[in-house]
């Protein structure tokens, strides 16, 4: 499968892919590991006129502790951010999700910008960064723009970027719940995305649960904070009863995706039987 | 577009459409059939191959992302004539059944040796995940990888 003609551009830094952006407008796509969307373009679901190819850009692979948070470079792949230890120890349910997309190969060259701008319902990321409480740093000309995690995941295949920005960073905080953190999913046997890819960052004093954020990849068009869970269980003493009676919450007065392979009536149990794992294993 | 590379380390230019995807340009215009395509989906990992010393899917990337790339295939593994030790092992082992899948099994387990000298069977199975033999031959394939980490 050969995707249709375009144009192509390297960009050498991100304001010169600005730049670039500017001047081709709508007709052009920012091409970064491309493991999104050179499939897509293969299939010719997309055919854009022109990519910007931002993945030779070093300066946009990095992985840095900021102190109050750590700073992830667009550029970073996912096996850069499974084999960090940094990320291992102050945010394990990132690091547990990049070990789980795709297999080695597509580790190797996917990455977590590039992921997060095609905020792909099936991906693993946007539940992880929302129940971690991450910002995302975006570039545009008029300089540079945070937007919480909270704000950023729109719609199906819909973000909060502008048209003509650039995600550059992720930001993920270094407080005790993401510290405590955790990534547990359901994948699809062949293609491993999500059914259900469920997110906990927990905060714990004594026996009881002080704060926790839960995030979902999968169940719905975007992924989505799951509030309903989350004020379960939230200065609840942990236990098997206060876990089940939480995460029978999952994806509750939501609309949930429906597929060939896995109803929404499935697809609804399996959000509550990971939740239950991700609490559980957390506790 | 003129796109340069280094493959097997011999310098190659040529001047390809932008959308001509890596697998295409190394089996039709390096002759490099050594890669081979089997899904066109990057699901199937027939067509690994390392780029800048990580393996890919080539069928995923286009010919103009590796602008200056290091590129290994197969057909570089062997040295002096010599099989490097993981294909000797999937020789010696009988890794392999149609040989299809075998030249990205091959560098999967190249790179997972690189990054994990002493890997449990587990380990083997779960790196290896990318990769499809269709024979169903895992087996086999698991006691090469086994036998190549007491080599490399």
């Amino acid at each position: 499968m050969i995707p249709e003609s375009f144009d192509y551009q390297r960009a050498g830094s991100v304001r010169e892919a600005l730049a670039l952006l500017k001047q081709h407008g709508d007709e052009a796509k920012i091409l970064a590991g491309g493991h999104s969307l050179v499939p897509t373009m293969k299939l010719r679901l997309a055919t854009p006129g022109t990519l910007i190819d931002i993945g030779g850009i070093s300066e946009l692979k990095y992985i840095n502790d900021k102190g109050d948070y750590l700073a992830i470079g667009a550029g970073t792949t996912h096996w850069m951010v499974e084999s960090s230890s940094l990320v291992q120890q102050k945010a394990p349910a990132l690091s547990q999700a990049a070990a789980q997309i795709g297999d080695v190969q597509v580790r190797n060259r996917g990455t977590i910008g590039g992921v997060l701008a095609h905020s792909d319902p099936q991906a693993d990321y946007p539940g992880v960064v929302l129940a971690l409480n991450a910002t995302i740093i975006a570039e545009g000309s008029g300089g540079e723009r945070t937007i919480e995690a909270a704000d950023y995941f729109t719609g199906l295949w819909e973000t909060a970027l502008g048209d003509n920005e650039i995600l550059t960073e992720v930001r993920i905080p270094t407080d005790s719940a993401n510290a405590n953190s955790c990534y547990l999913k359901f994948p699809q046997p062949a293609s491993r995305y999500p059914y259900v890819g469920c997110a906990v960052a927990m905060d714990k004093s004594g026996g009881n649960c002080s704060d926790v954020r839960v995030g979902f990849s999968g169940v719905a068009e975007s992924a989505f904070r799951d509030d309903g869970v989350e004020d379960a269980i939230r200065g609840q003493a942990l236990n098997d009863d206060t876990i089940a009676a939480a995460s029978a919450k999952s994806a509750e007065g939501r609309s949930v995706l429906s597929d060939y392979f896995v109803s929404e009536e499935y697809r609804r149990a399996m959000a509550q039987v990971y939740a239950k794992r991700a609490l559980t294993q957390l506790s | 577009m003129e796109v340069s590379m280094t493959v097997n380390g011999t310098s190659y230019t040529h001047d390809v459409e932008p959308r001509t995807l890596l697998v295409t340009h190394l089996r039709e215009n390096l002759r490099l059939t050594g890669t081979h395509v089997g899904c066109d989906t990057s699901s199937c990992g027939a067509c690994t191959i390392i780029v800048d010393g990580e393996t890919v899917k080539s069928c995923t990337l286009l010919a103009v992302q590796c602008e200056g790339a290091e590129i290994k295939t197969i057909e570089g593994m062997a040295e002096n004539g010599k099989l490097h030790p993981i294909q000797e092992s999937f020789r010696e082992k009988h890794g392999l059944q149609c040989g299809f899948c075998t030249p990205g099994m091959i560098l999967s387990s190249w790179q997972l040796l690189e990054r994990n000298p002493n890997p449990s069977e587990d380990e083997i199975r779960h790196s290896l995940e990318g990769n499809f033999c269709r024979c169903t031959g895992y087996q086999n394939i698991v006691t090469a990888v086994q036998d190549a980490a007491t080599k490399v």
